[in-house]
């Protein structure tokens, strides 16, 4: 019993030491920012990257994940009778949250290890300590664009993943279980408002800040081995998943 | 055993009374040492006694738990990030393993210092970088990416990386490491006339004897932490203590040990049945 709150209190303290290391970083990430986006063409760079990488799965799993909305919403609403609400079901839970939450978990599994995985190699090969040597702040000049990069993609490719999503509903919705089009498309346009849309967008900017962060601190800080840096890719999925959840949960219920 | 104890006017590089712990081990306990100016140094010493980490310390990469690192007259831990990337600027390191940057070509990795800290135009940074290229006798693999480099050849594009920027003070960790002789006697050759003709100061950490003697002007023997001697190559060699005999004539039994601490063999072999 005392064996367990004593591991406990070490892994809570240990938690809270990991947070608050997390929040300098944050906070040092934060005020790099109006900096590095002079620099915007590694940047830009940086966006291509994190978005290539991540473009097609979010792509696939958007039309998977809308057309089992448009089943599943299809066979809830017809038990109300109101199966050409579909549209307005379906644009609504992804604008707001699953295409905010899915791209970011996709994001965190693709983009997020690849990211971490190559900040961990660039220290375990001594290019970290190189740019130092060279008088280059490496947080400037490799980590800030990485972390700006998931920030501007997050978002495009949450709309995307929405806007796939949508199509995914539709076919299945109007055309395999015959929902009219008309209906469908009206009904969304009607309901679906700038706040909606908003909130997803609010929420999948948090979510980039978030995953790009844990992504880069986790590679930066690796410990620079082969292993050392398999556990920060691992790490990096994990925390990214439980922290990108969690905020969902903090957002919706303040935004709501 | 004690280094020289002359007020080291010429001295560039200075430590002093270093202890770095790591890993709960001190690697070094009052380490004394005088880089002179305008000379080249050979550090010399078996794996794994802290010739990397005494690079590290001086170049303020990681800082001494006690003592004083001071680099033309600045303690280096002390400085803040500005200050110690100024000093750093008048600084090139050559890696042990090159550490190129992987995502750049050979000619972008020597361009890069010039590219990050000057706004030439690309057609004053071209003849620039060609010459160091040039100088490492790899001026036609400038588009090879680092990946497409055997170790030696990376560790000469980092060797041009390193005096792109034409610093006062050059590092060089094993220089000499998985070079062909060739190429080693260009390195050799190169690193006494950087050193000569640009008016540098050189460190350069190596096991090669031989090498160590065609090139250095003084050099320091580490082993357990400590300097265990110094002096001119040749007075090196001279010397008649048991342990740089040992090191010079690459023995392997002697005060310096070949292994790295550990307990009795032969208890732990039959004490490990427990
Ligand atoms: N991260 C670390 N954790 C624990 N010990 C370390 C760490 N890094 C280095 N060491 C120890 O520090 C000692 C000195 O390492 P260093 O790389 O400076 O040796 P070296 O003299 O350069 O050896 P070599 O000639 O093989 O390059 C080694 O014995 C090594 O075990
Ligand atoms: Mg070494």
């Amino acid at each position: 019993m005392r064996q367990i709150a004593r591991e406990l209190r070490q892994s809570l303290s240990g938690s809270l030491v990991r947070i608050g290391k997390y929040s300098l970083f944050v906070g040092r990430l934060l005020s790099e920012t109006p900096r590095a986006l002079l620099r915007f063409r590694l940047v830009v760079e940086q966006v291509y990257n994190a978005g290539a990488l991540s473009l097609v799965i979010i792509m696939l799993s958007g039309l998977f994940v809308g057309m089992v909305l448009g089943l599943q919403g299809y066979d809830l609403l017809q038990r109300f009778g109101s199966e050409e609400s579909l549209g307005t079901a379906a644009a609504l839970g992804l604008v707001k949250e699953l295409g905010p939450v899915v791209t970011a978990l996709l994001f965190a599994g693709r983009a997020g290890t690849a990211l971490a995985s190559e900040l961990g190699l660039m220290r375990a090969t001594d290019q970290i300590a190189a740019l130092e040597m060279m008088a280059v702040d490496p947080v400037r000049r490799v980590v800030m664009p990485r972390f700006l990069g998931s920030v501007i993609a997050m978002p495009l490719l949450a709309a995307i993943f929405s806007m796939i999503g949508i199509f995914g509903a539709q076919l299945v919705g109007v055309q395999l279980m015959g929902v009219d089009p008309g209906q469908f498309w009206s009904q969304m346009k009607g309901a679906v408002e700038v706040a909606d849309v908003m909130e997803g967008v609010i929420k999948s900017c948090v979510f980039g800040v978030a995953c790009g962060a844990i992504a880069v601190y986790e590679g930066f800080h690796a410990i620079p081995t082969a292993e050392g840096v398999g556990r920060a890719t691992t790490r990096t999925v994990v925390t990214s998943s439980v922290v990108v959840l969690l905020l969902d949960y903090m957002l919706t219920a303040v935004m709501l | 055993m004690q280094s020289e104890t002359s007020p080291a006017v010429g001295s560039l590089v200075r430590l002093r009374g270093v202890r770095y712990v790591i890993g709960g081990r001190a690697i070094f306990d009052g380490l004394d040492v005088d880089i002179r100016r305008g000379e080249v140094t050979a550090v010399m010493g078996p794996s794994g006694t802290g010739k990397t980490t005494m690079l590290r310390l001086i170049t303020g990469l990681v800082t001494a738990e006690r003592g004083e690192v001071l680099v033309d007259g600045e303690e280096v831990s002390r400085l803040g990030r500005s200050d110690l990337y100024r000093l750093r600027r008048r600084m090139g390191m050559l890696f042990q393993n090159g550490a190129l940057l992987t995502d750049l070509s050979v000619y972008e990795n020597v361009a890069f210092p010039l590219r990050e800290h000057t706004r030439l135009p690309e057609r004053l940074i071209r003849p620039i970088v060609l010459a160091k290229l040039h100088a490492v006798g790899l001026r036609g693999a400038e588009s090879l990416l680092p990946a497409e480099l055997s170790g030696g050849m990376g560790r000469r594009v980092a060797l041009a990386r390193a005096i792109v920027m034409d610093p006062e003070i050059l590092i060089y960790d094993e220089p000499f490491v998985g070079l062909d002789p060739i190429s080693m006697g260009v390195v050799v050759r190169l690193i006494r006339e950087l050193n000569d003709t640009l008016g540098l100061t050189s460190i350069v950490v190596s096991h090669d004897v031989h090498e160590i003697a065609a090139v250095a002007d003084r050099a320091y023997l580490l082993s357990g932490g400590k300097v265990v001697a110094t002096g001119s190559p040749s007075e090196l060699n001279a010397l008649d203590s048991a342990e740089v005999r040992q090191f010079m004539q690459g023995l392997p039994d002697g005060p310096v040990p070949f292994h790295y601490p550990a307990p009795d063999y032969a208890a732990q072999l039959f004490g490990a049945r427990r």
